[in-house]
């Protein structure tokens, strides 16, 4: 390969990584500052892509609406589609939250986890409300007519970085204020008995409805980088699990962690890739299995070994620095 | 109608199997086991590698059973899966989840490990047989039975009740009436008395696993036989597992039986009104609807 | 005889120790009390005794036997049965499979051994298939002791017999107490009905803030003017 296509090959595996630096930002809200188990992040995955997607562009008119249904389309601009994805999200998230959030840890997973198969069947099976299997395409992309679509992706980077830095800094500083903290204190079990079980239930829902709100922002930056989305892209493997064991790696409870450690797996995700040329052609077709068995083989040998990740916690790092 | 509801019961007895397991596992060990929807996959693969491989490999013919629609490979390879998948849940326990206890690990740390053993196991299988639906025995339908109310039934089916009841009852006594039985009561009520008392309580955890897991291979197979094998069978009957466990009040293993049952009948006849495909998104809105107005379950006494 | 005994016990849940250099000797067949305000280290040194907390220094020996920092079901079978404060019967196992799960590690016929405990509380024996989730308080405890008798401990230690039980209740578990001891079984008793606990007693401790600060024997505490005044309320 000759160096520009090495270098768009690194821009479209950062962008990917980028994005999946958001859904870890968006579980380390929730489980790395709060302990909430969500292991269906693939349905707000699902949900933010639709969702900017029906926002961002026009109902199918004349002989297109034949072929494609979709219920409707705002045909409005870009940042509208990920406030419109940050919103919805964070309304599911809302009522998934009601029933689950004053239980133990496990309903909130089972939960989720039937949040995002629902949403999958849904957008599978009901062809009037978004094109069902095949999905929507002809996503706009911002800003799409300054470069020649080929060098495009160097701005979609961009905008990615930029998001990036914006969502890390904010989670910064609402980890740094007293809600930080208070959340801290829910998620070690800490709660002094001035704190009635309301109070846990609203910090646990506010910080269940952040991170989903991040993770709508994660999805609608999937769905116009593609420009394409189908409800099968968001698989518990691609959509879930790959997210878990990134920020699992990079150390939960920690922001530079969870972005390090999108980077590293998506990195190491797409090197398997070359390893599996390797493999005798029967074996070929199988590949992405091979591929996430030994994804999920790292992730007990994180669990057992460096439940921490590589990173820890921020607090312990800082302790040592001192 | 009606026909649906005998189908349900049917599906239902399977989840039942799938559930008590569930239930157990959650009772004694206190995680959350996700695995365990992958635990009836890999029961209905072990059993089509015997029926298809090893068993007609060795020459035990192949002949049918009366009219239900398999025979003596079956026979052989049924409780044969069911070892194994026993033997598969106490591997794991062994290699992943004692580490994890030695630690003192979190809930939450145990249902991670759980969800990635569930995934190792299914890219196991999508490695070793692909993607796409299998059967025991390819080919038409056996024909059905009349009932009364022009109730169709297939003899398999008939044949999956009796086994479900069969092995719930097997079940029973044996923690009702064995040593070993109540010694993984006493424990699932209190883990450090029975500890105090001088049970040896890593013995019971892997006489639970291999009972869930035998259970669940079980249940995949019956599955199998009434409908397909698929590697994702048992992700889809998770969520249906987790309904039946959480709607008979977790731990307790008459009321996973009622919820699995339960489960079954709205599934099935959900179907009057809905896409088959939306099976388990009918077992999750039942769920949420437990978790709102009764969150401990029907025969709640531990939350 | 002395058949249990701890030196310089140093243990603590945390970093931080609760009890330190606790002495204790049990002789063959006697009731020791343990008595001492809230918080004085009595439970965590019974928890140190049956080896659920593992000392960080001195050493338990039973019948000359070094049994520090072995665990509950290697101590269970060396004959030492321990009654925790709570928690200390299976709720939805009926009585008769309470009693039974104390008999776990028995391989012999133990029919003989229920008999005798049913004889010690007979209201147990009516009410066999019963389960223990629905008894009341005291017959709660009377289950929990029996579970604990079913090995015919040599020593037995019962961490408050007696807390929360109706005042008619706790003599009538005292009595109880006494009944077991006089077939031979030494124990170590801890207990907040202090006056109570020293009238039983063969011989009683005084332990505050983790530390031994009195031992003599039951009656000649009792009648110690400042055990009366700082534990016994007067």
């Amino acid at each position: 390969m000759e160096i520009g296509g090495i270098l768009a090959y690194m821009v479209s595996l950062a962008i990917m990584a980028g994005i999946y630096a958001i859904f870890c930002l968006g579980l380390n809200i929730q489980w790395g500052y709060t302990g909430l188990f969500n292991i269906g992040i693939a349905g707000f995955f699902c949900i933010g892509a639709y969702a900017t997607a029906m926002i961002t562009t026009p109902k199918p008119t004349g002989l297109y609406a034949h072929y494609v249904h979709q219920i409707f389309g705002l045909n409005l601009p870009f940042v509208m589609g990920l406030l419109g994805a940050a919103l919805i999200c964070g309304i599911v998230a809302f009522l998934i939250g009601i029933p689950t959030l004053r239980l133990g840890e496990d309903y909130l997973a089972i939960s989720t986890i039937g949040i995002a198969e629902t949403f999958r069947l849904i957008f599978n099976n009901e062809h009037w409300l978004a094109n069902g299997p095949r999905g929507l395409m002809g996503l706009p992309q911002p800003f799409q007519g300054l470069v020649d679509p080929k060098h495009y992706n160097y701005i979609y980077l961009i905008i990615i970085v930029i998001i990036v830095v914006i969502v890390y800094l904010s989670i910064e500083r609402a980890i740094r204020s007293p809600w930080g903290r208070v959340l801290r204190a829910i998620r070690e079990d800490e709660v002094s008995a001035a704190m009635s079980g309301k109070d846990i239930f609203h910090f646990k829902m506010q910080s269940l409805v952040f991170g989903a709100m991040v993770m709508g922002i994660g999805g609608a930056l999937y769905a116009h980088y593609t420009k394409a989305i189908s409800p099968d892209v968001f698989t518990p493997l691609y959509g879930t699990f790959i997210i878990w064991v990134m920020l699992m790696a990079g150390g939960s409870g920690n922001n530079k962690g969870a972005v390090l450690g999108a980077y590293v797996i998506w990195f190491m995700w797409t090197g398997t890739t070359f390893m599996t040329n390797l493999l005798p052609y029967t074996l070929k077709a199988r590949a992405p299995y091979i591929r996430f068995l030994l994804i999920m083989i790292l992730l007990e040998i994180i669990l057992i070994y460096r439940p921490r990740g590589l990173l820890g916690e921020e607090k312990k790092v800082s302790k040592l620095v001192d | 109608m009606a026909e649906l509801f005998i189908y349900g019961i049917v599906l239902g007895s399977i989840i039942s199997l799938g559930a008590i397991g569930l239930t157990l596992v959650y009772g004694i060990i206190r995680f959350a086991n996700f695995a365990h929807g992958d635990f009836l996959t890999a029961g209905a693969y072990i059993a089509l590698f015997m029926v298809t491989g090893v068993l007609s490999w060795i020459g035990i013919p192949d002949s049918n059973f009366g009219s239900l629609s398999f025979g003596w490979r079956m026979a052989i390879a049924f409780p044969f899966s069911m070892l194994a998948v026993g033997c598969v849940a106490i591997v794991l326990d062994r290699v992943l989840y004692r580490k994890l206890r030695r630690k003192a690990s979190g809930a939450v740390i145990f249902a991670m490990s759980s969800l990635g053993a569930a995934f190792i196991i299914r890219m196991i299988i999508f490695i070793l047989w692909g993607a796409d639906s299998l059967f025991y025995r390819p080919g038409i339908l056996r024909p059905a039975l009349e009932l009364p109310l022009g109730i169709k039934i297939r003899p398999d089916q008939i044949l999956i009740l009796l086994l479900v009841v069969f092995l719930i009852t097997l079940l029973h006594f044996f923690l009702q009436n064995t040593k070993m039985g109540k010694a993984m009561r006493a424990t699932a009520d209190n883990m450090e008395l029975a500890l105090i008392s001088g049970i040896d309580t890593e013995r019971i955890i892997i006489w639970t696993w291999g009972i869930g897991g035998a259970l669940a291979a079980a249940g995949g197979i019956l599955y199998g036989i009434d409908v397909q094998l698929h590697p994702h069978m048992g992700w889809n009957f998770l969520i249906p597992l987790f309904a039946a466990t959480i709607l008979g009040s977790i731990g307790n293993m008459y009321g996973a039986l009622i919820g699995g049952l339960t489960i079954g009948v709205a599934q099935q006849v959900s179907t009057a009104f809905l896409l088959p495909t939306y099976k388990p998104a009918v077992a999750f809105i039942i769920m949420i609807l437990i978790l709102l107005i009764r969150p401990q379950g029907i025969f709640g006494g531990r939350s | 005889m002395i058949i249990l005994k701890t030196e310089d016990i140093t243990a603590g849940y945390t970093e931080i120790d609760i009890l330190h250099d606790v002495h204790i000797r049990v002789r063959s067949g006697e009731i020791v009390s343990v008595i001492g305000p809230n918080g004085a280290g009595k439970s965590t040194l019974l928890k140190t005794i049956f080896g659920i907390l593992k000392p960080r220094n001195g050493n338990v020996t039973f019948r000359h036997e070094d049994i520090t920092g072995l665990k509950p079901d290697r101590i269970v079978r060396k004959g030492i049965s321990y009654v925790p404060q709570v928690d200390n019967v299976f709720p939805s196992l009926t009585i008769q499979e309470n009693l039974e799960m104390g008999a776990f590690i028995r391989n012999d016929d133990y029919s003989q051994r229920l008999d005798e405990v049913y004889d010690l509380f007979p209201v147990l024996r009516e009410r066999k298939k019963q389960k223990v989730g629905q008894l009341s308080g005291g017959q709660r405890q009377m289950v929990a002791m029996g579970r604990a008798l079913m090995l015919d401990p040599q020593v037995l230690l019962l961490d408050e017999p007696s807390a929360g039980l109706a005042p008619v209740l706790v003599s009538m578990i005292f009595e109880k107490i006494k009944e077991i001891n006089a077939t031979g079984v030494a124990m170590i008793i801890v207990e907040q009905n202090a006056r109570g606990a020293l009238k039983m007693a063969h011989h009683g401790y005084v332990l505050a803030m983790g530390r031994n600060v009195l031992d003599d024997k039951g009656e000649a505490l009792l009648a110690n003017e400042e055990v009366a005044r700082l534990y016994l309320g007067g």
